[in-house]
C-alpha cells in the first residue's frame, strides 16, 4: 500500500511540472510587451529596460523558463500586476475561504448524492427512482451563477432569510484568523453565535456549488448500486433473509462507492470552477473573485498563479482519491 | 446505427432531449423571424423599461426597454453557434491526437497522453478564464479557449477506444492483407470509435453552453448589445429584486437547452451501450 501512494505521488509530479511550464507558456502569450506593462504608461525607455533586466526577461526563453520553475517551486508567484502585493501572500490569505466553501459543498454533494443514489437504486423504475433521475438531470443543466442569483431572490431579498453575501456578519465582529476556515476559527474562539453566523452565510453558497456535484453523485451511486445487486453474494445474502436496507448498508453500499469516489476526485475540479461563478454572485472573499478580480483590472500574474494553485491542489486531490480508492478497495493498488 | 436511433426514440426522456433540441435548432434558424421584435438586438426603448411580464412583452423588458423574449430568441443561435464551434474545433484537435497516441506506443504517444494530462489537471474553467483574458477578452477568445480546454476530453475517450480496437481481430485482418496503417485508422478505426466521440460530443455542447453563458456572465464574453443569455444574467443583476424577470427567463432557456443536449446525451449513451441498453429494459 505505502509502495503505491508512493508511486501515485511520483506519478503526479510530470503532470505539475507541466503545468508551471503551462502558465510560463500562457504568460509568453500576454500581448506587448510584459516589461513594459509593468513599468506603466508613463516609464521611459531605459526605465523598461531596467524592469526587463530586473525579471530577467532579456535572457533567453529557455532560462526564463528554468528560472520561472526554480521561481514557482520555491513558492515565488511573482508580485501582483494590480497591488504590487506578492502574488503567493494574496492567494493564502483568500484559499482557505475557497477550500472551505469547497469542502462544505462536496461534504453535501457526497452525503445526500449517496443518500439519494441508493434510494433510487432501491426503489429501481419506481416513483423515487424517477424524481432522483430528474433532480440528477435538472441539477446538471443548471447555470450555477444564476442559481445562485435566483436563491438571493428569493431567500435573501424577498423572504429576509438568509444573509445575502460575504462569510460573516461585519456587526459580530472579528475572530483571530487560525486557519482562516471560519467554521474552525469562530469555534476556537469561543463564540457560538458566530460559529452559527458563518454557517447561514455558507447556506446558500455551499449549496449552489454543491448541486451539480451532488446530481453526478447521486447518477454514479445508483448505477453502482444497481450493478452491485445483480451479483450473487448479493443473492444468497437475500436468501440468507437479509433486509433490504440492512443489505444495502452492509453489503452494497461499500461495494458500490468505489465508482463514487473517483467520480468525487473528478469533481473537486469542476467544484473550484463552479466556486468562481458561485463566489462572484455571494461576494465570498476567496480564489474565484480573486480571479475575478485579476481579470477585470487585467492582473495576469495573478491569474495565473490562481490557475497554477488550483491545478496543484486538484492534483492533490487526486492523489488523496486514488489512495482513498485503494484503501475501501485494496485490489486497485494491486493492479 | 438505424436500431440505435430507433431505440432512442423509445426512450421517452431521450426523445425529450431529442425534441428540444430540434426545437432549439428550430428557433435558432429562424429566429429574426420567430421574434416579435427583432429590432431588440441592438435598438433601445428607454420609455418601455423595465416592464413587468405582460401579453405584449411576454418575459418583460429589460433596462433598455428592450423585448427580452426577443432577446432570449435571439440568444438562441448565438449560444448553439459558440456551441457547435467549441465542440467541432475540440474534435479537430482531439480525436487525430487520440487516434496517433492510441495506435502505437512509443514517444510520440506518451508526449501527447501527457500535455492532454496537463490540460485536464487545470479545470477547465479557470484555464478558458486564463486564456480569455490573455488573448484579449471577447467572444471569439472565449470561443478560442473553450476549445483550447475541451479538446483533451476528445483525446481522452479517442486514445481509450484506438487503444482498444487496435488488437482487435479484424485490425489484424486488415494488416495482413496489407491496408495502411493510415486507411485502417480512419476508414475502420475511427468509425468505430464515433459513437463514444458523439456521446462526448452531445454532452460537451450542454458543458460548453454554460461555461460559455458562464463566461459572458464574468464580463470574458460576448459584449452588448449582443442578445447574449449569460451577459444579460449579469445586467439584470442591478435590477434586483424589483426586476425579477430580467435574470429569471435568459437563466431558464440555458436551463432548457442544456437540459435538452444532457438527456438526449444520457440516451445516447445507453444506445451506443448495449450492455447498459439489457439492464435497462
Amino acid at each position: 500500500m505505502a509502495l503505491y501512494i508512493l508511486r501515485r505521488i511520483a506519478l503526479s509530479i510530470p503532470a505539475l511540472l507541466g503545468l508551471i511550464l503551462l502558465t510560463f507558456v500562457l504568460s509568453r502569450v500576454v500581448p506587448g510587451d510584459p516589461a513594459a506593462t509593468l513599468a506603466g504608461d508613463a516609464a521611459t525607455p531605459a526605465q523598461i529596460a531596467q524592469i526587463r533586466a530586473q525579471y530577467g526577461l532579456d535572457r533567453p526563453i529557455l532560462e526564463q523558463a528554468v528560472i520561472h520553475v526554480r521561481q514557482v517551486l520555491s513558492g515565488d508567484l511573482g508580485n501582483s500586476i494590480f497591488s504590487g502585493r506578492p502574488v503567493a501572500e494574496e492567494i493564502w490569505q483568500r484559499l482557505p475561504a475557497t477550500l472551505e466553501l469547497t469542502f462544505v459543498a462536496l461534504f453535501l454533494a457526497t452525503l445526500f448524492g449517496i443518500g439519494l443514489g441508493l434510494v433510487a437504486a432501491l426503489d429501481h423504475n419506481g416513483p423515487l427512482d424517477h424524481l432522483v433521475r430528474v433532480v440528477s438531470v435538472g441539477g446538471l443543466a443548471i447555470a450555477s451563477f444564476w442559481l445562485a442569483i435566483m436563491l438571493q431572490l428569493q431567500f435573501s431579498m424577498e423572504w429576509n432569510l438568509l444573509p445575502l453575501r460575504g462569510r460573516l456578519d461585519v456587526a459580530l465582529g472579528q475572530v483571530p484568523r487560525l486557519t482562516g476556515f471560519m467554521l474552525f476559527d469562530t469555534l476556537a474562539a469561543g463564540r457560538p453565535d458566530m460559529f452559527l453566523d458563518a454557517l447561514r452565510h455558507l447556506a446558500l453558497p455551499a449549496f449552489t456549488l454543491a448541486l451539480p456535484g451532488l446530481a453526478t453523485i447521486a447518477r454514479f451511486t445508483r448505477s453502482g448500486v444497481l450493478e452491485v445487486l445483480q451479483k450473487d453474494y448479493v443473492l444468497y445474502a437475500r436468501a440468507a433473509g437479509y433486509g433490504r436496507f440492512r443489505l444495502a448498508a452492509i453489503y452494497v453500499l461499500r461495494n458500490a462507492v468505489t465508482v463514487t469516489v473517483t467520480q468525487v476526485g473528478l469533481l473537486f475540479g469542476a467544484l473550484v470552477s463552479g466556486a468562481v461563478a458561485v463566489e462572484a454572485v455571494f461576494d465570498w472573499p476567496g480564489l474565484g473573485t480573486y480571479a475575478v478580480q485579476a481579470i477585470l483590472s487585467a492582473d495576469y500574474k495573478a491569474l495565473l498563479a490562481v490557475t497554477l494553485v488550483i491545478g496543484v491542489v486538484y492534483a492533490v486531490v487526486n492523489v488523496a482519491v486514488d489512495v482513498a480508492q485503494a484503501v475501501i478497495d485494496p485490489r486497485v493498488a494491486d493492479q | 446505427m438505424l436500431t440505435a436511433l430507433r431505440h432512442l426514440l423509445r426512450d421517452p426522456v431521450a426523445a425529450l432531449g431529442l425534441l428540444i433540441v430540434v426545437f432549439a435548432l428550430f428557433v435558432a434558424i429562424f429566429a429574426p423571424w420567430i421574434a416579435p421584435r427583432p429590432e431588440d438586438a441592438f435598438e433601445s426603448n428607454i420609455m418601455l423599461r423595465l416592464r413587468p411580464p405582460s401579453a405584449e412583452f411576454p418575459f418583460g423588458t429589460d433596462d433598455l426597454g428592450r423585448d427580452i423574449f426577443s432577446r432570449v430568441i435571439l440568444g438562441t443561435r448565438s449560444a448553439l453557434i459558440v456551441a457547435v464551434s467549441v465542440v467541432l474545433a475540440a474534435i479537430l484537435i482531439g480525436v487525430p491526437i487520440g487516434l496517433a497516441a492510441g495506435w502505437r506506443d512509443g514517444w510520440l504517444s506518451e508526449v501527447l497522453m501527457r500535455v492532454t494530462d496537463v490540460f485536464l489537471a487545470v479545470p477547465q474553467l479557470i484555464l478558458a478564464l486564463a486564456l480569455g483574458q490573455l488573448l484579449a477578452p471577447g467572444l471569439t477568445t472565449a470561443m478560442v479557449a473553450l476549445a483550447l480546454t475541451y479538446w483533451p476530453f476528445f483525446a481522452r475517450t479517442v486514445f481509450a477506444e484506438t487503444r482498444r480496437l487496435r488488437g482487435a481481430l479484424f485490425v489484424d485482418a486488415l494488416a495482413g492483407i496489407g491496408a495502411h496503417p493510415m486507411r485502417i485508422l480512419l476508414l475502420h478505426v475511427l468509425p468505430n470509435a464515433a459513437p463514444a466521440v458523439l456521446v462526448r460530443a452531445t454532452i460537451g455542447m450542454g458543458f460548453t453552453i454554460l461555461t460559455a453563458a458562464l463566461l459572458g456572465f464574468l464580463g470574458v464574453g460576448a459584449a452588448p448589445p449582443t442578445p447574449d443569455w449569460g451577459l444579460a444574467v449579469a445586467e439584470a443583476r442591478q435590477h434586483l429584486p424589483d426586476a425579477w424577470w430580467y435574470a429569471t427567463f435568459p437563466g431558464l432557456a440555458i436551463m432548457l437547452l442544456v437540459l435538452g443536449f444532457n438527456l438526449l446525451g444520457d440516451g445516447l449513451r445507453d444506445a451506443a451501450d448495449p450492455r447498459l441498453r439489457r439492464s435497462r429494459k
